[in-house]
């Protein structure tokens, strides 16, 4: 099974007690009123669909209850790291070397 | 304070060698989200209302004349009370809203404490956890899975549990546990 870091409970536990929430830093327009249907359309539906190092959310739902950020390898399930919710995204290429040492 | 509409009654499930399980008494449970805001609320202010210190790390209690409270999420408790004084902390609360927002849900009748102890509480226990029971210190209290539902285990010693569960799992839970304690102590016999 696999473990995943909590950034809230700072513990490590089992994938079961979490939720995915798609994909993380995806900010909602301001204001929706002057979106064209095109634009509002690309917020609601299009996603990246990333092979590979993924940015993506997820909730502690069987726990303290919180979304959290992970970045995940879509292709090995690997968790690279996890970070609290409204944390800038972390450097891609330094998590990436930092894990392969 | 919620009626207690339906829910097991206080008694015994079973109880073997390896452990006994058995359904707690009726007590008053609050659901509790505040925080310190910009505006001068404190936290502080809502432990001294309720009677304690309130816990601000993810897991660990604090208990004081009778109340005792857990700390579930950031932001978030549990808070246990004597049924005769819930309204009482219910009221000092209520005082805090114009100084801290806050929330504050009186969930007396949603869920059921089971007790669970024995020697083997914590083996009966990892029948139904993903998690590590270990990894639950005694005088902690998390929430979790446990076969399914989602749970809240307080651990009051290396061998004995108290899980708060909502009442429309319990039944079933309750079985699993039945089951479990049974397996638990045949393999001992």
């Amino acid at each position: 099974m696999i473990q995943i870091h909590c950034p809230y409970c700072g513990e490590t536990l089992p994938e079961l007690e979490f939720a995915y929430a798609g994909e993380a830093h995806i900010d909602r327009p301001v204001s929706p009123t002057e979106q064209t249907d095109e634009e509002w359309a690309e917020f609601l539906f299009m996603r990246q669909n990333v092979k590979g190092p993924h940015f993506e959310r997820w909730r502690h739902v069987h726990g303290c209850g919180r979304f959290f950020n992970a970045v995940r390898n879509t292709i090995t399930d690997r968790f690279y790291t996890t970070y609290k919710a409204g944390e800038p995204r972390p450097d891609l290429a330094t998590l990436l070397e930092e894990d392969n040492k | 304070m919620s009626k207690h509409i339906s829910s097991l009654a206080p008694s015994v499930v079973v109880d073997t060698a390896a452990a006994r399980v058995a359904v707690s008494q009726l007590i008053g449970r609050i659901s509790l989200r505040a925080r310190t805001n910009e505006n001068g609320g404190d936290l502080a202010a809502v432990g001294k209302a309720i009677g304690l210190e309130l816990p601000t790390q993810i897991g660990t209690r604090a208990k004081a004349e009778g109340i005792e409270a857990a700390c579930l999420g950031p932001d978030e408790w549990t808070v246990l009370v004597p049924l005769g004084q819930i309204e009482k902390v219910e009221d000092a609360l209520a005082a805090l809203y114009p100084s801290l927002p806050h929330s504050m849900t009186d969930i007396t009748g949603r869920e059921v404490t089971l007790t669970i102890e024995g020697p083997q509480a914590a083996e009966l226990l990892s029948i139904g956890a993903p998690r590590d029971i270990a990894s639950i210190k005694v005088g902690q209290a998390r929430r979790m899975l446990f076969d399914g539902a989602t749970v809240t285990l307080w651990r009051d010693s290396d061998t004995s549990f108290r899980m708060d569960v909502w009442n429309s799992f319990a039944s079933f839970l309750v079985t699993t546990l039945e089951t479990g304690a049974k397996e638990l102590a045949a393999e001992l016999a």
